[in-house]
Order: C-alpha cells, then structure tokens, then sequence
C-alpha cells in the first residue's frame, strides 16, 4: 500500500481538539511543533507605546505519516475539527512518501504504520 | 562606640546589604527587558559594574566623595582606604556607586562594545559619581551649604546615571532595526517575568536605599524618621505603578505590563530625594507624578527624539531623578523651590557634561559600538563566545 | 503545487522574507532549526575551546502553485546568499494535494 505525508499548520488553540479527534478515527502517531506562519491573518499588538501589526503568528505544525486507506479519514478530522470559520485556520498539504522505516527493527514499508 | 552609634552603624550595614541585592534586581531588568542573544553580555556588563565599583571606589573613589573638601567641589582623595573604623560607611557608599554605575547599561545594552563600557563605568564610580555626591553629602559641599536637600539620591545617584544613560545612548545610536523610515519598531524583551522580579528586587532594595540613608538608628527620632521613609519610599512605588498601570490601559486599550513596571521604578526614583521630608499623602502624590511622566518620557524619547533606551533608563532616572529633587521644593516645608531647580540642573548639566567628553573620546580612541555583524548574531557569541541560553 | 523548504542563515530571515513580499509570496511558516552543514563554528566554554556544526538556522516552508516556483527559488538564492560556507539549501517537493481548513476547500486557488 502507498504512504502519504499530511502536513497541517492549525491554530494552537486547537491543537488539543484536533489531537482528540484524531484519536478518535484512530489516528495515534504523529509529530508537532510550533511555527511562525505569516497567512491572511494579521494580529495587531502593542510594546511600549509602539504599536505594530503582524502576520507572524504562532501556529502549530502537524506531520501525519499514515497508510492511503488513513489519507481521507486524517483529512476530514482535521478539517472538522481544526475549523473555527475565521481566516486564519490554517492549510493542509499532502505527499507522497516513498518510504518509511521502523528505526528499532529496521523494518520497512506500510506494516510499520500499523 | 555608644549603644546608639552601634545601632546605627548595624542599620546602615543591613541597608547596604538590602542595597546590594539591588544588582540582582538591575540585571534581571535589564537582561529580561533585552533580547536573548545579547542576555550574557548584559550579565557581564552589570557585572563589571559591580567589580569595577567595588574595587574602584575602594582605591579611590571614596575619598573623592568623602574626603576633605576642596572649594565644596571635590574630596581630597588618597589611595586604597583604610580607616578600620569607618568601614562600614565604605561598604554603604560602595554599593550606592554601583547603583549609579549600572543605570547606563540598560540604555546601550545590545550595541555597546564591552571593552568600552568597562571604561566608562570605572569613571563613573571613581570621578563622576563622588564628585557628584560630594557636592552634598560630604558635609561642605557647595550645594549643602545652600541647603539642597537629596536624602538618598534622587538627583545625585538617579538623574546623574540616568542622563549619562542618555548622552551614551544618543551617542551610541540606535539598535539595527529600530527604526525603519523614521518610525519606531517595537524590540519586544525576550522575558518580562525576568524584568518583573528585577523590579520586585529594586523595590525590596530601595527599603535599603531610602532607610539606609538616615544613617542612624539610636532613638526613637531615628525610628520615626525610618518608619516614615520606608512608608513614602512603598507608597511612591505603588502609586508610581498604579498611574503608569492606568495611564498606558486609557492610552492604549490596555495595561501595558512592562510600563507598569517602569512606573514602579518611576515612583520610586522620585521619592528618592524627599523620602524623609514629606508627608505620606506627599509621596503618593509624588509616586503618581513620576508614573505618569515616565510613561510620557519613554514614549517621547522612543518616537520623536528616536533615541533607542530598551529598559527606559534615561526616563526612570533621568527624568524622574531631576523630577523628585525639584519636587522637594513644593511638597516639603523643609525644601526651597529655587535651591532644589539649582541643585537639579547642576546635575543634570554635570552629567550630561562629563559623560559627553568621556563618551566622545571612547568614540574616537576605541569605538562604541560593535560591529553590524556582530550585534545582528548577537553580542555573547561575538564577545563572550557563547551564548547563555544552551540546551 | 510545489513546497519549497529552505535552510538559512537566522541573520538572513528579514531580507528574505521582505524579498519574498516583493514578488508576492506572502504566505509561509517558519521555525527554528539546528542545521548540521559544512560550516562550523568555534565556542569557548569554561576554558574548552570546542567547534561544533551545529549551528541554529530558519526553515521556510512555502507552499506555491507551479507559476511561483521559479520565482520563489530564485528569490530566495539571490537573497539569502552571503557567499559563505553555511548558506543554507533549498529544497523543492511535489505537494499532492492542499487544502484550506477555514471552508475544506482544496487544489490550487486555495494557494492564491
């Protein structure tokens, strides 16, 4: 079977709905990390008096490794649950893998994302 | 030694040690309110400052301040004090030098090559600061003699490093960055906990500042007189807070975290000089006063006169400094409005003086400021060779 | 639809990204990255002179239709070169599909 990359940059508010929703659809395995993104969405803040605009706002990065039977049921939680409606939620980008190992076993190929 | 004199002497050693906990404070401000890249050379310069003041007042320093006066404008001095007896008072004055000192770092901290600043906090402490505080605490000094009044230091130890802050600041220029087509970008500090516990710090020093310079503790005069400063010394702090608090939340929308902090250390600046001649109200009054004005001056020096001070020192100290010490002259009876205008001035114009020719001649010998390479990977790799923040 | 990953220098970052707002190219992430690469650089601890390359960097990761692709790659080589061992690497991926979360809309003009 083909793997696939999910990549999704979500609002960090909504990281913890997101991770449960995945779950829920049995999706346990991924990694995440913050990012900067600068998008549509811009957030206006104030230091010392200056007041400054920006479209570098806090995101958080999600990278999904699953199996293609995954691809579709990884994309519509996400979508359901990393919504809010306001601009600014965030994109989904999908690759395909060539391969993928298990480091302890050295074991390669679809079976590893079971 | 009497009973009182000992209890005197145990007052002023405890407020030097309370005082001392100062550079904590100093650091922690000024490296929270700085970015992280530049966080160990801050630590190196508040260092500096607390070597070179520790040792440079010792040799000589001090009997700049103290010593016997020549025309009320300078102490004889003499190398490498020694009077046994009198120690403690050294070890008091000591740590009031490295106050005076450290306030410049905080304007010119991320640019500021560390050679340089080594230099000019060794002149503060050994000629800038005492001839400064001989002019009225020696006792015959020019300024005592028309009865100035600065109890801890308003003007001698705040506004003198607070407008030498300005003078290097100006001449040092700007950060790269600051200020792009003329308007002024924010610099956000990589952590403002660290800046509110520097101020948390230097409001408990302060009780050590203001109490200590009574000098005495042998009556219940003394009792008073300290009870009284240390309530005006906490009422200008919280006041000073409040309006800065209140002030940037009408300004802005919102209560700006580290201008409430500033008015804190505003209050407290202007309660410096009167602290033991004005009643309590007076001081609230006052700490309302320097809270307020500090969060102008920081927004004034920030945009229109562009001088890039990341801490606010030059408004801190500078300005409230020179605000506290004329203030004198209207909330105390004690204190003569004219008297109190001549003594701020002429601190203010010896500072700006003193710090503009060491200043320039540290630009044209071995520069001020780092190289552009440099401050843009930051100064602790360039200058220290590594950076403070490692896994 | 391509991803452009690009490994730089932290130094070079507000270049970059204003180069890039000069031929469009608006939207991006970023975080901070340790790059193991041919430069290294000399630390001093407690005494230990050490040269390590490890050194932190930027990662840019833009997702573009296929018209941007050659501007965006060119944008960035010509700005975050310095000339010197440690620029960094661009990388280009084929992207199969993108989509916008706001409204679950997908293909390209979610990237416009």
């Amino acid at each position: 079977m083909k793997m696939k990359k999910i990549e999704a940059i979500i609002r960090k508010s909504k990281f913890s709905e997101v991770k449960e929703e995945l779950h829920n659809v049995g999706i346990n395995f991924f990694s995440y990390w913050d990012v900067t993104a600068l998008g549509n969405e811009k957030v206006g803040k104030v230091y010392r008096g200056v007041s400054f605009s920006t479209a570098d706002i806090q995101r958080r990065y999600l990278s999904i490794i699953v199996n293609d039977d995954f691809e579709e049921i990884a994309i519509a939680a996400i979508l359901k649950s990393g919504a809010t409606g306001e601009v600014g939620d965030g994109k989904i980008f999908v690759y395909e893998v060539k391969e993928t190992y298990r480091i302890r076993t050295g074991e390669i190929g679809s079976e590893t994302l079971r | 030694m009497d009973t009182s004199a000992i209890m005197g002497a145990l007052w002023i050693i405890i407020s030097g040690i309370l005082v001392f906990f100062m550079q904590a404070g100093f650091t922690l401000v000024e490296v929270g309110f700085t970015r992280s890249k530049n966080a160990g050379n801050i630590i190196m310069k508040n260092l500096m400052d607390l070597i070179v003041g520790s040792i440079g007042f010792w040799a000589i320093g001090y009997t700049v301040m103290y010593g016997d006066s020549i025309g009320g404008f300078i102490g004889t001095p003499s190398l490498f004090y020694n009077e046994g007896a009198d120690m403690f008072n050294l070890f008091f004055q000591t740590v009031f030098a490295a106050t005076a000192a450290t306030i410049v770092s905080g304007a010119v901290a991320g640019r500021t090559k560390f050679t340089t600043y080594i230099i000019f906090s060794f002149i503060v402490t050994v000629v800038i600061y005492p001839i400064a505080g001989h002019w009225q605490w020696q006792g015959d000094g020019w300024l005592t003699k028309m009865g100035f009044i600065d109890f801890a230091g308003s003007a001698i130890v705040h506004s003198v490093g607070g407008w030498a802050a300005l003078i290097g600041a100006m001449m040092v220029g700007p950060r790269i960055g600051k200020y792009k087509d003329g308007v002024s970008q924010a610099i956000p500090g990589h952590n403002i906990v660290y800046g509110a516990l520097g101020v948390m710090i230097l409001w408990l020093g302060w009780f050590g500042f203001n109490g200590g310079s009574q000098l005495a503790f042998g009556s219940e005069e003394d009792v008073i007189a300290v009870g009284n400063i240390l309530i005006n010394t906490n009422l200008a702090a919280a006041c000073g807070a409040a309006a800065a608090l209140f002030y940037t939340w009408l300004r802005y929308g919102q209560p700006d975290i580290s201008m409430t902090l500033n008015g804190a250390l505003a209050g407290l600046v202007t309660i410096t000089a009167g602290c033991a001649n004005v009643s309590a109200g007076s001081a609230a009054i006052m700490g309302l006063i320097g809270g307020v004005l500090v969060v102008i001056a920081i927004t004034f020096i920030d945009e229109k006169l562009k001088i890039d001070d990341p801490v606010g020192a030059v408004s801190v100290h500078g300005v409230c400094g020179t605000l506290g010490t004329i203030l004198v002259g209207v909330f105390s009876p004690d204190g003569d409005f004219v008297v109190q205008l001549i003594g701020a001035l002429a601190y203010a114009v010896w500072a700006l003086a003193t710090a503009t020719i060491v200043f320039f001649i540290l630009k044209k010998t071995i520069g001020l400021r780092v190289s552009e390479k440099e401050e843009i990977e930051g100064l602790d790799k360039a200058e220290h060779g590594i950076g403070v923040y490692n896994e | 639809m391509k991803k452009i990953e690009a490994i730089i220098r932290k130094s070079k970052f507000s270049e970059v990204k204003e180069a890039l707002h000069e031929v469009g190219v608006n939207f991006f992430s970023y975080w901070d990255v340790t790059g193991l690469g041919n430069e290294k650089v000399g630390k001093v601890y407690r005494g230990v002179s050490f040269s390590t390359n490890d050194i932190q960097r930027r990662q840019l990761s833009i997702i573009v239709n296929d018209d941007f692709e050659k501007i965006t790659i060119d944008t960035l080589l010509k700005t975050a070169s310095t000339g010197e061992v440690g620029d960094g690497k661009v990388f280009v991926s084929d992207v199969t599909e993108t989509y916008r979360i706001r409204t679950g809309e997908k293909g390209a003009d979610t990237l416009k």
